[in-house]
């Protein structure tokens, strides 16, 4: 199966969602910033990363998230207005408002098992893709990371488990340049997380993560992997965090000239211009979805808290 | 009743439980060397060797649990499950409730623990309370073969995490066990011996002690209770309120240390609950705040045994008839 390009009106489709994802993580950081809203983790500048694989996946494939999770989520087909309410920790949350914005599954859409603690994803997709070996599912299980959950040993152990015991994991590395406070070059030697997995005995490939069409190429081709061989796949999509770690941040530690090298590829203003959409329609595409988020936003704060009868329950099976 | 070791009883409880149940698997460091007849039976990708990776035995076997598969996952040895703690406490424990319900985690985690081996504090740390600490979490920890069994194969029917501690040096020693279906439930304690005068409350090898020392108070008098807790969590309240309210007297023993540890929480228990019927304050036998040592006299002197719950009991029962 060979994978060139990207029919124009799916790249339209990715680029209406990758506009959604920036509109609600831009809506929760103004939110944050006027008292509304609690911080959040985002991943504004990743979109094309999380929209060109999660797009790529098939109905009953499983995914994992992290912190920054609104990307895989939106993508996936999450209600806005269900995130947003879990994130003010209202009732009608994805998670009854138990998780906020750090820890949001969503098991109806196959996002599973949704852990902040930074690697756990990693040790987590090695069970989960366990499973459906065992059940014997067609599926496959899409781990979603970063570059500093690559430097705990659960990123090692989950790649030789999976590789020994052929599970059916794509692991996504969303190599975005930092790890919290923490410029990636202080911390590894190496540029590219793929060359680690391959010394473990994956297939890997690095990807342009602003160039949605290339992540979504590579993704199919990883799956694709997967599918044929029974073996996990490795893609590293190369990507820049444009916002600080947890809001606010006023991003003060980072180099001005190299978020500006970043900004001038962020990756909607890339496949807008591809598109060669003019400036009246790009404006069009935002607006739509900002509408889209303001109505969740509205929905979300009208939803009830849970009742203090919550408190103790779902502890224990 | 057939006679068997506390490793048999363990393997023949996953053996049932395997039979039974297509979704139970097993998998650690060295189960399929060490479980032959299970892979015999059951096959190679129910039952497996891991690299020597406990974060990644228990993240497999949460991951797992989470979508559907009952794991049991031996870990060995307690102190090593120091690099699963993530993986146990955040997710197995946590998950369900930060995720409002979505997911339950139907595992048993396996480790030895325990003096007699002389291994030392890294292969010997009883950490069951920390375990007790957190919450969405079960812990047993039996003392006989036939509650090992019995015990186990509850632990792999509960639709939660459960942290199954094993003593070492109980490992090999032969026990009576029921034949067939053989179900202890979780939660509940036993009373090994009935008693009047004072009631010992312990869990584990420590249970022995009790026994010992209920002997030995027999022959002084005494008429001692012995409450084998087994499950730690969810701890048998009532069982532990119906026996104070008989005795007015309590000696919890236990091996792992003093402060913190499950004693405490008995203690507390009663005095919150059950203060009126105390004739005595509650007292507690256990090893002193040092990390086990492996030097084998060392060992002995860590590990609460008879003569200490004797000594504690007597004392127990002369200062209440001083003070009555």
């Amino acid at each position: 199966m060979k994978h060139t390009t990207i029919e124009r009106g799916a790249l339209v489709s990715m680029l209406n969602t990758m506009q959604l994802i920036r509109a609600y993580e831009e809506h929760a950081v103004a939110m944050q910033a006027k008292g509304q809203a609690a911080g959040t983790c985002t991943s504004v500048g990743q979109e094309a990363s999380a929209v060109g694989v999660v797009s790529a996946l098939s109905t009953d494939d499983l995914i994992l998230t992290n912190h920054r999770s609104a990307g895989h989520l939106l993508a996936r087909g999450a209600d806005p207005a269900r995130i947003y309410a879990e994130v003010l920790g209202k009732a009608t949350g994805y998670c009854k408002g138990r998780s906020g914005s750090l820890h949001v599954s969503v098991k109806d859409l196959g996002v599973v098992l949704t852990s902040t603690i930074v690697g756990a994803e990693l040790s987590l997709a090695a069970g989960v893709g366990l499973a459906s070996s065992m059940q014997e599912r067609e599926n496959l299980v899409a781990c979603f990371f970063g570059d500093g959950a690559a430097c705990e040993g659960s990123f090692h152990e989950s790649l030789n488990l999976a590789v020994m015991w052929d599970l059916p994991i794509l692991y996504v590395c969303e190599n975005n340049q930092w790890q919290a406070y923490v410029r990636r070059r202080e911390t590894m030697p190496v540029d590219h997380i793929s060359t680690w997995a391959a010394s473990h005995g994956l297939e890997t490939a690095t990807v342009d993560g602003n160039d949605v069409e290339a992540v979504h190429l590579a993704a199919l081709k990883g799956i694709a992997h997967i599918k044929a061989t029974g073996h996990p796949y490795f893609l590293e999509t190369y990507t820049y965090r444009l916002r600080g770690h947890y809001e606010p941040d006023d991003q003060a530690y980072v180099d001005k000239a190299e978020l500006a090298v970043w900004r001038a590829r962020d990756p909607i203003t890339l496949l807008s211009d591809k598109l060669g959409l003019s400036a009246e329609e790009r404006d069009a595409l935002r607006e739509r979805a900002g509408a889209r988020i303001e109505d969740a936003w509205a929905q979300a704060a009208a939803a009830p808290y849970p009742a203090f009868s919550e408190l103790t329950t779902d502890v224990y099976a | 009743m057939q006679s068997m070791t506390i490793s048999e009883a363990i393997g023949q409880a996953v053996a049932e439980e395997m039979r039974r149940d297509p979704s139970v698997m097993m998998f650690g460091e060295g189960v399929a060397t060490k479980r032959a007849d299970l892979v015999d039976e059951f096959g190679p990708r129910r039952v497996r060797n891991t690299p020597l990776a406990e974060a990644i035995i228990a993240g497999a076997a949460v991951g797992a649990a989470g979508m559907g598969m009952r794991p049991v996952i031996d870990l060995l040895f307690a102190p090593f499950m120091t690099l699963a703690m993530d993986e146990i406490v955040n997710s197995a424990g946590k998950l369900r409730y930060m995720s409002g319900g979505q997911f339950s985690f139907p595992l048993v985690a396996i480790a030895m623990t325990g003096t007699g081996w002389t291994v030392g504090a890294h292969h010997n740390h009883n950490l069951e309370a920390w375990f007790v600490h957190s919450p969405g979490l079960k812990v047993v920890m039996p003392s006989t073969a036939a509650d090992f069994k019995g015990l186990l194969k509850s632990a792999i029917r509960d639709d939660n995490p459960v942290l199954f501690f094993v003593e070492m040096s109980l490992t090999y020693e032969p026990g009576d066990v029921p034949e067939g279906e053989h179900l202890v439930p979780l939660g509940k304690a036993c009373v090994r011996r009935e008693g009047n005068d004072l009631t010992l409350i312990s869990y584990g090898k420590t249970v022995r002690a009790c026994d010992a020392a209920a002997a030995t108070l027999a022959e002084k008098g005494v008429s001692a209770e012995v409450l084998d807790l087994r499950s730690l969590k969810p701890l048998d309240e009532q069982a532990i309120l119906a026996s104070v309210r008989k005795t007015g007297r309590v000696v919890v023993v236990h091996e792992a240390n003093r402060m913190c540890g499950v004693g405490a929480e008995v203690a507390a228990i009663v005095a919150e609950q059950a203060f009126e019927a105390l004739r005595a304050p509650v007292l507690r036998v256990t090893s002193p705040d040092v990390p086990a040592p492996s030097s084998y006299p060392l060992e002995m002197a860590f590990t609460p045994r008879a003569e200490g719950v004797v000594a504690a009991a007597t004392g127990l029962m002369e200062s209440s008839a001083t003070a009555a």
